[in-house]
């Protein structure tokens, strides 16, 4: 690890202002930038330590009805949060099915959503990559890709992001708070994430030095609490990234689903909300071919980019399963495999 | 057949109580509570910090290290290269026997793998080492590297695994293929697997003149000093290894390897301790590995489902300069009774660092592939996959023709399919599902090792306060030697456990023989029965000699040892402590020495294997394809237990990593750069504690009189063998969908479709 | 450049003087405190060989910067025992023999704790099974491990009771 400047501001602005200097990193929690500084992939001269700024750690209920989440609230205990949990499943869900249980207590929101690719040649500084080193090539393709984006990819970059708590976030239309050297300013989070095109260096709308101070969920994310689920499908049973997930969330009455949201992981350089599909679901009802039907829409313009043109079934399979999960509704009490496949007593058939 | 010897003096027996006991372990507390120390957690006055700096390419040479560079990285000591490492005795990559691996001590310039070492950085802290090593920023002349089964030529190797010849014919397998009426013909791949400990290498290491001390994981002690000793050129005496608990061996810590020898280099360059630990990214090329196999295996059968032919022929590879060659095919000399067997292998080179043994070689990478087509033959006849292999059951070795020491397999079948519930197995796939519409598949596979022998000795001591001293140079990777060796040397020496002292785990006490194989418990156990009968003659002819004993004259029929006291056989009344024997002869203490071997003429008349059926139970989810093997049954038989508690442990730990080679571990290779893809823990999949639900071992009762006189088998491979298959045929019976291609990812499940 | 830090380590308040930014929890705790019970399996947080307990959560320790820690309350395996005597997670260890070579065990411990602590997984096997995912362990040990952390969470439970009763 290089060795940096070590900065702890007391106020947002004095951090803004630390951040700003090239070469700066904000410092959360560390679980992923400290690994990437061990790596050899990212090599800030600055630290901004941002873990004591006061404020950033509370969820807030606003007076629109919408739910602010500090920057700095720590993946587990939003996911644990009760009154969050029971209104926002499909987030808690996701959360609890990422990383480990050591790793979600340190994490924290802002750190989750600036999170990095796991892509095995980003993580390795002897390969050719367009994102760390923009003109470089991408050894990605034609290599070890099975696990790489079929959507939103181009020839510069085909990695994906790795975060299952994004993917909800963005299927309930998440907004991140932003403060910088301006004012404070509000990007969706669905824009924040940016897909690689030929500048895949770039990957969100942050300027340099802006700092997520809060992730809010506007009012109308909680109608979907009866049914909301996250899926991930992923090689281990537990601690693992996913191939793909979904999450996917009903707004149900009687059998007709009124509204639906719909977003993909494991599938993009950003969760892919998957608004055709979104489309083909509002007023019908919900039924197997419906949802075969959304699939379809959703993953229509996919294309593998290497050894991946599995994923693309894989991912209308896992459409259509976390719609089927989604459509018989929440479960009381979250699944001891949350977002598994295996998350048994969902008294769900999986298959007629 | 041969007379066994049971004791070294038959005349005194030992009616011990420590060995069957499932006693926990005895290092247990000292684990828990972190006090047990491991090589890094050494820190003797003065030490330096010693990080490598490892090739990112595969093949060509290092052209330029920034030396510079590191060295004005504050706290950066001294940088060793090529250029300026101090010249040793040997050549590393002299190779006086097949065991003594070549090495990449900074010889040359060349790069022959990816992640070879190419130098040596040291400073006052790990931090300054760690980014010195990066400063370096090599530069090199590349070469094209050659990845992968089909990177080069291929040849005939002169030996496979541990000296066995690359091609065995037995019977005809045309002829026997030509007359079966079922054939099968299937390819199935394995990929290189990397033994991952969770202590990666390390090594702790101080220079006193020519005296070298170090603290490093082994598996093989003596064989270390040996092989320091010759590189250093300084007697092996002058070497003391110091490795109490290693955490985790699985055969990658069985030769000193590169790493570790260079932290030896280091110190002596700096003249002052040294500790260089490996990354874990390290850990994957330098220190071994298991090399990926592609086997064909042709099989033949009768109408009735009898074998006639089986070949099993075998693809590895190995480095472009040294010899390891997995013997997959070997797993089809000693399980089904075909009449016509023939096994063979072919290798190519290719740029990788050598592979090793690692745990069960051969024995995993073949069974997984034998169980595979055995369940695929047996698809061919319409038959239940164990009753299959109840058809073929070979009552006699069928490579050989020899009948085995001991055989319990039919009873492991039939006690792990009880347990499973396998009879309700219905014979076509596709056809189980849960609750929850997941797809159940069943599926089994049986496991074999051979029980070997190394050589091994032990040194008793009785003392005089009757407390006991047994020295053996042995090692615990977590086998839980400590504890079972403890027992065997209790009951030699007639002691309870608590009675005796057990010193081992340093190169300063006898040698043992290396802790692989299987065979420490056996090497070593045997080597501390026979020290312990050795020391307890001596005791008892001090007393069978002396008139003021009850044991006088007692030498034509015989004592016993128990409790710290010799009886009389055949008149236990007539008996005194071991404190009194001395006391009267003026003696502080008594010594014996023992030794453990493989008796020849037994294991030439006798095949002596361990044996195991595991019964596995995986569930799919059919339109996902993820997987989970959520039961697994596995009944063993390996002869004489000595702790239960421990060889339970020894096999869910097999089991585990049967499960993981049927669907997780995988090193994935770049075809163009010869890199590891995935040289870290979150990518190279071993599994969860949430992979494995349900995992049972069943301990089969079985005694061998001819493997040696405890009749000890040896449990740390076995536990692969056979699970890797159970799991495979489980989904295929899931799934009606035969991968052929480990590990069985959800893409390999998802592709055929 | 130096930095001075206070930690409560294991109950003990200490200054520390830290002479590198870059040494993480883990590495001050095994190379300047000489806290060898925590182990370095990966550097990575990718197998939790490094899980300590700061300020009430397991967390690992290799990813986690020293000099960001000023204040905090840090319990490591060393602490765990009390005056001799093991602690109930412990002794389910060994009873249950949740452990073979060990390296990774002083982990396993602090996280089994943690989970304890949290509170989620109650007495359900599988919720245990998925907590304790976030430590490996090459030897397989996880049979016992499991069955450990489930009679220690009853012990623990049982003697919570007690107190409050």
């Amino acid at each position: 690890m290089n060795t940096f400047d070590y900065v702890r501001p007391a106020t947002i602005r004095d951090a803004v202002a630390a951040a700003a200097e090239p070469g700066a990193a904000y410092l959360a929690a560390g679980t992923n930038l400290l690994d990437l500084m061990k790596g050899g992939i990212s090599a800030p001269t600055r630290l901004v330590d941002v873990t004591h700024l006061p404020g950033l750690d509370r969820i807030e209920d606003l007076p629109d009805g919408s739910v602010r989440i500090g920057a700095l609230v720590r993946n587990a205990d939003l996911a644990y949060h009760g009154d969050f949990a029971r209104r926002f499943p499909a987030i808690a869900e996701a959360l609890l099915s990422g990383a480990s249980g050591q790793l979600r207590n340190a994490a924290t929101v802002g750190g989750n959503l600036l999170q990095r690719t796991r892509c095995p040649y980003f993580y390795d500084p002897a390969s050719a990559c367009n994102k760390r080193n923009p003109g470089a090539g991408c050894d990605a393709r034609g290599g070890d890709n099975r696990l790489h984006a079929i959507l939103g990819w181009s020839e510069s970059c085909i990695a994906t992001h790795p975060s299952d708590f994004c993917v909800a976030l963005v299927a309930l239309d998440a907004v991140v708070e932003v403060e910088g050297r301006a004012a404070r300013r509000e990007i969706p989070l669905e824009t924040f994430h940016r897909l690689p095109g030929d500048t895949p260096d770039r990957e969100t709308m942050l300027e340099p030095g802006e700092m997520i101070v809060a992730v809010r969920l506007p009012a109308a994310a909680a109608r979907f609490a009866a049914h909301a689920r996250y899926l991930k499908v992923r090689e281990r049973t537990s601690y693992a990234f996913a191939v793909v997930s979904a999450a996917a969330a009903l707004r149900r009455e009687a059998d007709v689903i009124v509204e639906a949201r719909l977003a993909l992981g494991g599938v993009a350089m950003k969760p892919w909300r998957a608004r055709e599909a979104e489309q083909i679901l509002a007023g019908a009802p919900a039924n197997l071919s419906l949802f075969r039907r959304a699939a379809a829409a959703g993953l229509a313009a996919a294309k593998p980019s290497g050894d991946n043109t599995y994923k693309i079934e894989l991912a209308q399979g896992v459409v259509v399963r976390a719609l089927t999960l989604a459509a018989a509704g929440t479960p009381e009490r979250m699944p001891a495999l949350p977002g598994s496949p295996f998350a048994a007593s969902s008294g769900v058939r999986t298959h007629a | 057949m041969p007379d066994i010897a049971l004791t070294r003096a038959p005349a005194h027996v030992r009616h011990g109580s420590n060995i069957g006991q499932p006693l926990t372990r005895r290092d247990g507390v000292l684990k828990v509570t972190g006090a047990a120390k491991y090589a890094a957690d050494q820190h003797p006055a003065g030490m330096l910090h010693a990080v490598l700096a490892v090739s990112s390419i595969a093949r060509g040479r290092v052209a330029f290290l920034d030396v510079a560079a590191a060295k004005a990285h504050p706290g950066v000591v001294e940088v060793i290269t090529p250029a300026n490492r101090p010249t040793l005795a040997q050549d590393p990559d002299e190779k006086s026997d097949p065991f003594m691996f070549r090495l990449d001590l900074l010889q040359s310039d060349r790069v022959r793998y990816a992640n070879q070492p190419i130098a040596v950085v040291i400073a006052e802290t790990l931090e300054a080492a760690t980014e010195g090593a990066a400063q370096l920023a090599p530069r090199y002349e590349v070469e094209p590297a050659r990845v992968g089964l089909d990177a080069a030529e291929s040849f005939v190797p002169p030996a496979v695994g541990v000296g066995n010849p690359a091609q065995v014919t037995r019977g005809d397998v045309e002829a026997g293929l030509a007359a079966s009426t079922r054939k099968t013909a299937e390819t199935y791949e394995t990929p290189a697997q990397f033994h991952n400990p969770m202590e990666p290498h390390a090594i702790v290491a101080a220079w006193d003149g020519d005296t070298l001390s170090i603290d490093t994981p082994s598996q093989g002690l003596a064989v270390a000093q040996a092989r320091l000793a010759g590189l250093f050129g300084i007697p092996p005496d002058n070497i003391h290894i110091r490795s109490p608990f290693l955490g985790g061996g699985f055969g990658c810590k069985g030769f000193i390897s590169g790493p570790q020898i260079l932290g030896a280099i280091a110190a002596r360059a700096v003249g002052r301790p040294v500790k260089l630990v490996l990354r874990r990214e390290q850990m994957f090329g330098p220190v071994g590995h298991r090399a990926p196999t592609r086997q064909t295996l042709r099989l033949g059968a009768d109408q009735d489902g009898n074998l006639l032919a089986l070949d099993h022929h075998t693809k590895t590879i190995s480095s472009t300069f040294d010899d390891f060659f997995e013997p997959a095919s070997d797993a089809s000399h000693t399980l089904y009774g075909s009449a016509a067997i023939v096994t063979s292998h072919e290798a190519v080179r290719g740029d990788i660092g050598t592979p090793l043994f690692m745990r069960a070689p051969g024995e995993a990478t073949g069974s997984v592939a034998l169980e595979s087509a055995i369940d695929e033959m047996a698809q061919a006849c319409g038959m239940d996959p164990l009753a299959f292999r109840l058809k073929n059951y070979a009552e006699v070795e069928p490579i050989s023709g020899r009948p085995f020491s001991s055989k319990a397999l039919r009873e492991c079948y039939r006690q792990g399919a009880e347990r499973f519930g396998w009879a309700r197995r219905p014979l076509a796939p596709r056809r189980m599902r849960d609750a929850d519409g997941l797809l159940v598949g069943w599926g089994v596979g049986t496991a074999t090792f051979p029980a070997l022998m190394f050589a091994g000795n032990a040194k008793a001591v009785l003392r005089r306060d009757g407390s006991g001293v047994m020295e053996i140079g042995a090692h615990d990777m977590g086998q839980g030697a400590w504890t079972a060796l403890a027992q065997i040397a209790a009951d030699a020496l007639g002691l309870d456990i608590d009675q005796l002292e057990f010193r081992s785990g340093t190169s300063d006490l006898p040698d043992a023989g290396i802790a692989g194989g299987s065979a420490h418990t056996a090497t070593a156990g045997m080597a501390i029965h026979n020290a312990g009968a050795d020391v307890i003659a001596r005791l008892a002819n001090l007393a069978t000699n002396d008139q003021r004993s009850p044991l006088f004259g007692a030498g034509n029929a015989g004592v016993i040892a128990r409790d710290g006291r010799l009886l009389r056989r055949d008149d236990e009344s007539r008996s005194e402590r071991y404190a009194d024997i001395l006391g009267r002869a003026g003696l502080a203490q008594i010594e014996g020495h023992g030794t453990g071997a493989a008796d020849a003429a037994a294991q030439a008349d006798y095949a002596m294997h361990a044996h195991g059926a595991v019964f596995a139970e995986v569930k799919v989810d059919p339109d996902l394809g993820q997987m989970r093997a959520t039961r697994v049954v596995g009944a063993f038989a390996a002869g004489r237990i000595i702790n239960p508690r421990m060889v339970q442990s020894q096999l869910q730990g097999g089991m585990i990593w049967g499960v993981s080679f049927a669907l997780h571990e995988q090193a994935v290779i770049d075809p163009r750069s010869g890199r590891p893809m995935n040289a870290n823990l979150a990518e190279y999949h071993i599994p969860v504690n949430a992979d494995v639900p349900s995992l049972e071992a069943i301990l089969v009762e079985e005694r061998d009189p001819h493997v040696n006189a405890l009749g000890i088998k040896g449990v740390g491979e076995i536990g692969i063998t056979g699970t890797a298959g159970a799991v495979a045929n489980a989904v295929w019976h899931a799934t009606g969908i035969r991968v052929r291609k480990f590990p069985i990812t959800i893409d390999r499940l998802i592709e055929p479709r | 450049m130096n930095f001075s830090i206070s930690l409560t380590i294991n109950g003990a308040r200490r200054n520390v003087e830290l002479d590198d930014p870059r040494t993480t929890l883990l590495d001050l705790l095994r190379e300047r405190l000489d806290l060898t019970g925590t182990k370095k399996g990966c550097d990575r947080g990718q197998c939790g060989a490094c899980t300590v307990i700061v300020d009430g959560r397991r967390i690992n320790s290799c990813l986690a910067l020293a000099l960001s820690l000023d204040g905090a309350d840090v319990r490591t395996i060393e602490g765990v025992a009390q005056a001799g005597r093991l602690h109930p997670v412990q002794e389910a260890f060994i009873a249950h023999d949740g452990l073979q070579c060990g390296f990774c065990t002083p982990g396993q411990i602090m996280s089994a704790i943690g989970l304890i602590q949290e509170g989620q997984a109650g007495d359900d096997p599988e919720r245990v099974r998925e907590g304790m995912s976030g430590n490996l362990c090459r030897c397989g040990a996880y049979q016992g491990i499991t069955a450990a952390v489930l009679t220690a969470q009853k012990a623990l439970a049982a003697a919570s009771r007690k107190e409050v009763a």
